[in-house]
């Protein structure tokens, strides 16, 4: 069996962004699957998701006890577990990462919580830039409504509620994912972050995500990768 | 009562970076004194006789330390426990300590006008960071949003005395007190002493930064608490008047 090999080479770092809703996982996912059949190497890492973090955010979540300072600082010492545990040696050894949220993540979210933008970025500033960035831009009514019709029960910091934006916690999880989607809105240029229309059917959207993926990808690689079943040879 | 009372209106707060932008330009009436020092520095017995001392005086104290907070500091032993924690992640796990025990202790008590005695704050943990090859710039913006103390002092004692002041209490090192984490030498006596005088050069290279009052820590207890104490209700005698 061939694989792509890192011999050497560092491998791929493409990273998903966008709200809550916005269908960026679908289509990490989606893009995940086909780097697999294509014999490429992946790994995926998700925010939040580092074990020996998490339970404390989850427990300073619950009492109610994290500011954005230290709400920010847990989010940052989950990334560098992730990093320094995962994406780092794994990009060394060759493998294409995909990252469900990346450090624009925090960039949108702690700056909306008040911390200071510069403060955030240096924060990260350890953090390789991605080869590729997708940003999943969709109308905050599309999204919000995506995960009320899902999940009806929100979080009081998943909705922003230590913001003071609306005793209603439905309205205050609509004026806070519409100023996380300002952050990002202005990082589109600054920060190089590929636009995908999030409202377009998700087929559409994936092809453009693996048009834009192949253009990263050796010749050999590409032409593999794009030999093996896509969702549309596995939808007709 | 020899203390004058503090100022109601209060004066603004001043942060080493952007601050805390969130909490607007809040301003406090308290005093806050940091005292730094290796372990077995004789800090904690220090700051037990100042507490009792400020509070003969007639100032309310605070005391306050690292991996205090409530929240985080389990969270730091077991990933200091977990193999393969990098030095990046503990040092953000004591940033977010650090940051707890400021917002939810240290900054109400100085709006409440409160002395706070901090036992280490944040150079103790940039210096750790840096003799471990981070970048120095990056550790001093990490720590933009804490408050710039009113007086910092830095207990001065050499490695090798260290090392008998530790084993006369215990008869082991602390792993991490004596650096083994970082490969400098085989033999734990060694590292402790090669570790302590690369903290100790970092702390020299601090102080001046960050104005940092060096104490000689090899004298007798006492005249180390008198010294400490002149200081203190100096300061805090010339704020009043």
């Amino acid at each position: 069996m061939t694989r792509a090999r890192g011999d050497g080479e560092i491998g791929k770092l493409v990273a998903v962004e966008g709200i809550d809703g916005s269908g960026k996982s679908t289509q990490v996912h989606l893009l995940e699957q086909w780097l697999r059949h294509g014999d490429v190497r992946v790994f995926k890492t998700e925010w939040n998701s580092s074990e020996i973090v998490k339970e404390i955010t989850s427990k300073g979540k619950k009492k109610g006890r994290l500011t954005p300072t230290t709400f920010s600082l847990l989010h940052a010492t989950d990334f560098a577990d992730r990093y320094e545990r995962n994406i780092l040696p794994l990009l060394h050894a060759g493998y294409w990462v995909l990252a469900d949220r990346y450090v624009y993540t925090a960039y949108a979210r702690d700056s909306v919580r008040g911390c200071h933008q510069r403060w955030i970025r240096s924060l990260y500033s350890f953090a390789r830039k991605p080869d590729i960035v997708f940003y999943f831009q969709v109308p905050v009514d599309v999204a919000v409504d995506r995960i009320l019709s899902g999940r009806p029960k929100l979080k009081y910091y998943e909705a922003g509620m230590d913001l003071n934006l609306s005793n209603d916690i439905y309205e205050s999880y609509r004026i806070f994912q519409s100023r996380i989607i300002r952050r990002y809105d202005s990082m589109v240029k600054s920060d190089g972050l590929v636009v995908i229309d999030g409202s377009l059917p998700i087929e559409s959207q994936q092809q453009i995500v693996r048009e834009k993926v192949s253009a990263l990808m050796p010749d050999a690689v590409a032409a593999r990768v794009r030999g093996s079943p896509g969702i549309e040879s596995r939808a007709s | 009562m020899k203390a004058g009372h503090p100022s109601a209106t209060g004066r603004p707060i001043r942060f080493y970076g952007h601050g805390l932008p969130y909490l607007g330009e809040p301003s406090v009436t308290g005093r806050l004194i940091v005292i730094e020092g290796p372990d077995a520095s004789g800090r904690s017995t220090q700051i037990s006789k100042l507490t009792e001392k400020l509070e003969a005086e007639g100032h309310a104290v605070v005391n306050t330390g690292l991996k205090r907070s409530e929240l985080i500091s389990q969270g730091i032993i077991d990933a200091k426990r977990s193999l393969g924690t990098g030095k990046r992640t503990l040092s953000l796990f004591y940033a977010a300590d650090f940051a707890d025990q400021l917002e939810n202790k240290i900054m109400p008590a100085l709006h409440a006008g409160y002395v706070v005695l901090a036992d280490r704050y944040i150079y103790t943990l940039m210096a750790r960071d840096v003799v471990r090859g981070m970048d120095r710039k990056w550790c001093h913006e990490l720590f933009g949003f804490a408050v710039v103390p009113d007086l910092i002092f830095s207990l001065e004692v050499s490695p090798t005395e260290l090392v008998h002041r530790v084993f006369q209490r215990q008869s082991t090192l602390d792993f991490y007190e004596a650096g083994m984490d970082m490969g400098i030498a085989e033999d734990m006596y060694y590292s402790f002493i090669r570790y302590q005088k690369l903290i100790a050069t970092e702390f020299r290279r601090m102080e001046k930064r960050y104005q940092m009052i060096p104490i000689d820590g090899e004298r007798e207890p006492l005249s180390v608490e008198l010294e400490l104490e002149r200081r203190i209700l100096g300061f805090l005698a010339a704020q009043t008047t």
